[in-house]
């Protein structure tokens, strides 16, 4: 089984790769969407320079974005692990990847108002931990910058502003709505992961683990496999482009999941997610063995 | 694609337009919100050459100190420029600044200050840190380093072929305006809501 001390060193080790080498399928979105703009264009302009960026932090092992956002991570363990002992071993895994530069100090205490220096506070990181019948450990790890959380948006609904209902077309306008409000401030083109049902709470939860999905995986419910695509479409069409300079990409994905609801409550919550999706996802086995994820 | 040399002119700058693409050279003052607090607070007669005719960055960058005692730009790019909106337009009045360049865009003041200045924002590519942290080929002094520490201090830096897009310029264009009302409009439609 195993030793706290080497989980923490293999938890660095994901910490590095999300910080540092963008997700396959995420440059590939980005070239996709450079090839499809006008040539010449800002909005084309803007995703080479993404992508020259993608290219450089990845061969130096060097932070994608100099703010290297909120850890936010779901750990599978099998029966017997102790959920503590694994939260333990992710904090000390940020504090030294901070230490290492991997990551920025990245954590404000806000009652002090001073930076703690070493990425951890409370609430950071977020360590969502669930038993399953695997012998494996399986971790997943997004790193989410502050300029694209500030636009994540929370709707309750009926809302008639939006003629929002309570069924997937009122979810629908509400994610049209919150890319539009957005506009290029979360560091367009963006990902959106949405959760309809569960509370406010929970939903912004479920949005952000949407977000651990492929962007060219397929949503196994059809409804919302439609939905998602439909949603891709639309948003693109709003035409804000790549930092809100205009063009076709505005979006690379959106993921949509689900909660159940009260009787009185239905909340849509939209979680924005820059370019700089920084996944990383790993199968630890119980000799220590890794197989990546992405 | 054009070039410009920073320190600048009033003319030149007033003849940048909205859309533009620009890559500077030269030198370039950083700031954040430690920095436009201090800056507003009282004339600060040591910063002031190394701002007039020149362009202020919202950036906290990553900085590593040498042996030698130099320092070095690790990571680089914009911050969100939106919490400047109350002191901005006086710092430029005040110093002379030709510009800001940070993310996100700015406010009306900042816009009204940018006329009657000649003055613009130049938008960077957020999340661009490696790429924008190599234009940076020099740093020439820092000031209220440790009064601010690393990420709030004003480093003078010189950078080379910073590449950057004017989005609101001193004829009083904002292209952050025109994409929101496009959108808009455009949203408007799908949802199939009424003007
Ligand atoms: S929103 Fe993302 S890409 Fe933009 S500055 Fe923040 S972390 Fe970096």
């Amino acid at each position: 089984m195993w030793q706290e001390q080497t989980l923490t060193e293999t938890f660095v080790e994901i910490i590095a790769r999300a910080s540092t080498q963008l997700p396959p399928d995420v440059v590939e979105a980005l070239r996709q969407a450079k090839d499809k703009e006008e040539p010449g264009s800002l909005a084309q302009k803007a995703l080479d320079t993404i992508l020259r960026n993608v290219e450089l932090a990845g061969g130096a092992w060097q932070p994608i974005c100099q703010d290297t956002g909120t850890p936010l991570v779901w750990i599978h363990h099998p029966v017997g692990v102790s959920t503590r002992m694994l939260t333990r071993a992710f904090t000390e895994a940020v504090k030294q990847a901070t230490a290492r530069q991997l990551l920025r100090p990245n954590a404000v205490d806000p009652l002090t108002e001073k930076n703690t220096g070493n990425g951890a506070a409370p609430g950071i990181p977020t360590v969502h931990c669930e038993e399953w019948d695997e012998e494996d450990l399986e971790v997943h790890l997004i790193l989410k910058g502050g300029g694209c959380e500030n636009v994540g948006a929370q709707y309750s609904l009926p809302n008639s502003a939006l003629g929002a209902d309570r069924n997937l077309e009122g979810v629908r306008r509400c994610v049209l709505d919150a890319v539009h409000k957005a506009q290029g401030k979360g560091c367009a083109p963006g990902i959106l992961g949405v959760c309809f049902g569960g509370d406010r709470g929970s939903g912004f939860v479920e949005s952000k683990r949407q977000l651990l999905r492929r962007l060219d995986d397929r949503n196994p419910i059809p409804e919302l496999d439609a939905l998602e695509q439909r949603l891709f479409k639309e948003a693109n069409e709003l035409g804000i482009g790549p930092m809100g300079f205009g063009g076709k990409t505005t979006v690379l994905g959106v993921k949509i999941g689900y909660l159940g609801r009260l009787p009185a409550s239905y909340f849509v919550s939209v979680s924005y997610m820059c370019w700089a999706n920084r996944r990383a996802g790993a199968r630890i086995s119980p000799k220590g063995e890794i197989t990546w994820l992405d | 694609m054009a070039r410009l040399t920073l320190p600048t002119d009033e003319a030149t700058i007033r003849s940048l337009r909205v859309g533009d693409f620009v890559e500077l050279s030269g030198r370039v003052i950083t700031g954040r919100d430690a920095a436009h607090h201090w800056l507003v607070k009282a004339f600060r007669k040591e910063v002031a050459p190394f701002l007039k005719d020149s362009v202020m960055y919202h950036v906290g960058p990553v900085v590593r100190k040498n042996p030698d005692g130099t320092y070095t730009f690790v990571a680089a790019g914009p911050t969100t420029s939106a919490r400047e909106e109350p002191y901005q337009a006086d710092v430029i009045g005040t110093y002379g600044l030709r510009g800001v360049i940070g993310k996100g865009g700015m406010g009306a003041k900042t816009l009204e200050g940018l006329q009657r200045y000649g003055a613009v924002y130049f938008h960077a590519i957020g999340g661009a840190a490696q790429v924008l942290a190599q234009c940076v080929k020099r740093v020439e002094t820092v000031f209220m380093l440790e009064e601010f520490g690393v990420p709030e201090a004003l480093w003078v830096i010189e950078v080379e072929d910073f590449p950057v897009v004017v989005t609101m310029d001193a004829q009083g264009n904002s292209l952050h305006k025109e994409i929101e009302k496009q959108s808009a409009e455009k949203l408007k439609s799908l949802l199939s809501l009424g003007a």
